[in-house]
């Protein structure tokens, strides 16, 4: 009698994981401003689990958080050796590729999160890569999306931070993650997952806003709205700067 | 001290860019090169995009040879004449070279073209600018005179012909508007002020004075540049200002140093330390092409079909 409660219990827990546990967080900040001195912005993402009933004690929770930045196209070239040099032979088009994507987990990644409810919930990088339905190439598409996956992380554009999301108690949670100096402007979709067993238990989301304000702002419009004004412009500073610093070393020399 | 530059969407040193800006400025001054293509490489390798680079540093060529001129003009070394015949042809290639540009950009072979251009035209000319001066430089330690008669060649039969009196030339304008033209193609695709191909041509194919030569060149490259950049600015959206000022002050002061140092050294020596660092740059540029880079995939904006 007793094993076939436990039993039940266990079903029960299974199978309504959605409604038992519920993600509540914030942000330290949901605007990042660049201006001239940016140098990279760091975010803390916290938040708390709320539960009515106690939670399962035989499977750990996990947390895993998501900030992305606005999705371009891109093109992946390929080089290979031709007439002794390299040039870029091959190419593949990606119809949409995140320019920031930032993946930290309190567990290594694979025990976080199942396969099925990672292709469900569009969670590792790989899968936030979409490619286009004619890629115009004979090779392997995922050689092309493994490249940029690879480049990307290397100028910290993408990065899977496993084991950097501090969970205490299976309630309180709190993660950095760092913006580099290169991020480019727009919405950054931030999603944070709670995680039983592999599939998802509960999820939210939020924005960060990455701007670019003062000057930065001013010169970025300027040359985009006004880029004959804005050419001009160019030209009458650098002319003034080559006849004033040009002056300024006659009188230095004179003295 | 880090600092966000606002077209190109990076963050670096501002001092590094000083530095930058004034080292080359001080080849500029001494070589009436632009310095472009020295410049438009370093700047890929601390970072900043290539059409950034490319269309920033014809911006700060044009402050960088603006003060340079004026140390020219003030010592009466600047054919305005030639310069000017220059730079129609310089306006005619500067516009094709653009057309040039996009065409190749569109199949992703852009950059394969500006290092073969860099690789062919640097070794060719650093080759036998180098074997030039070092026979001139023999020469006049050897004690002999250097001789400086003027040779009769098909350039000298062509119509057209145009006194060039600051230079000392009688001669057709239809070499000086195609020497204009293939630098104005070069500048537009290459990123560079095009002084390392018409400095030579005006010396060995026109056979203009040495003296005439860096501050005519410096003229022209001027508004060559100012052209491109403002294709660049009206078409691209790459001129970064930012960057541009950070480099051309920098830059400015270094040319006026390096004008000071040009005067002072011979004409030989300075054509050999040219020539050096022609070859050195095409060298470099040779073996990234050979050698088996370490990264075979790139990125790129899409919209190339």
């Amino acid at each position: 009698m007793l094993r076939l409660i436990a039993l039940l219990a266990l079903a029960f827990a299974f199978a309504l994981p959605a409604r038992a546990e519920k993600v509540v967080a914030g942000l330290s900040q949901n605007r990042v401003s660049i201006t001239a001195t940016f140098v990279g912005s760091e975010i803390l993402i916290f938040g708390a689990v709320k539960r009515d009933t106690p939670p399962p004690e035989d499977i750990p929770l996990q947390v895993i958080v998501v900030v992305e930045g606005p999705a371009h196209p891109v093109t992946v070239r390929k080089k290979d050796k031709r007439f002794g040099i390299w040039i870029n032979t091959d190419r593949i088009e990606l119809a949409a590729a995140p320019s920031f994507y930032a993946v930290a987990t309190s567990a290594p990644l694979t025990e976080t999160v199942s396969i099925l409810d990672d292709l469900r919930h569009l969670i590792s990088v790989e899968r936030a890569i979409r490619i286009s339905d004619n890629p115009f190439t004979n090779e392997d598409p995922r050689h092309f999306t493994r490249a940029l996956i690879r480049i990307r992380e290397k100028s910290g554009l993408y990065k899977l931070m496993e084991n950097t999301v501090n969970l205490q108690e299976e309630t309180l949670f709190d993660t950095r993650i760092a913006l580099p100096a290169n991020v480019t402007e727009g919405e950054y979709r931030t999603r944070i997952y709670l995680t039983r067993g592999g599939s998802v238990a509960s999820q939210y989301e939020t924005v960060i806003n990455v701007q670019k304000v003062g000057l930065e702002r001013w010169i970025f419009n300027l040359a985009h709205e006004q880029p004959l004004i804005y050419g001009l412009l160019s030209l009458v500073i650098a002319i003034a700067a080559g006849w004033g610093a040009s002056a300024l070393f006659r009188i230095i020399l004179r003295t | 001290m880090q600092i966000y530059l606002p077209i190109a969407e990076v963050s670096v040193n501002a001092f590094l860019l000083l530095g930058l800006g004034g080292i080359v400025g001080v080849l500029s001054g001494m070589f009436g090169v632009g310095g472009g293509f020295l410049m438009t490489p370093l700047l890929f390798f601390i970072g900043i995009p290539p059409a950034v680079a490319v269309a920033t540093e014809a911006n700060q060529i044009v402050a960088s040879s603006f003060s340079g001129v004026l140390a020219h003009l003030k010592r009466k070394t600047v054919d305005l004449r030639m310069g000017c015949v220059l730079l129609v042809g310089g306006l005619i290639g500067a516009a094709f070279g653009v057309q040039l540009f996009n065409a190749l950009k569109a199949i992703g072979q852009v950059d394969l073209l500006v290092k073969l251009s860099y690789v062919l035209f640097l070794g060719i000319i650093g080759s036998l600018m180098f074997v030039e001066s070092v026979r001139a430089l023999m020469k006049t330690r050897g004690g002999a005179a250097v001789t400086t008669r003027r040779k009769h060649t098909w350039v000298h039969n062509l119509p057209f012909k145009m006194k060039f009196r600051t230079s000392g030339l009688y001669i057709s304008v239809i070499p000086p508007i195609l020497v204009g033209i293939l630098v104005g193609i070069l500048a537009a695709i290459m990123g560079v002020g095009g002084g390392f191909i018409m400095v030579p041509a005006m010396i060995y194919l026109l056979g203009m004075p040495t003296k005439v030569v860096v501050g005519t060149s410096l003229f022209q490259i001027i508004f060559v540049t100012a052209f491109t950049t403002l294709l660049h600015a009206t078409t691209n959206f790459t001129v970064d200002m930012g960057l541009a000022v950070l480099l051309l002050v920098g830059g400015v002061i270094g040319a006026q140093v390096g004008a000071r140092i040009g005067v002072k050294l011979k004409a030989e020596q300075l054509r050999v330390l040219l020539a050096l660092m022609v070859l050195v740059v095409c060298g470099k540029l040779g073996l990234e092409l050979l050698i088996q880079p370490a990264e075979l995939y790139e990125i790129g904006k899409a919209g190339g079909h």
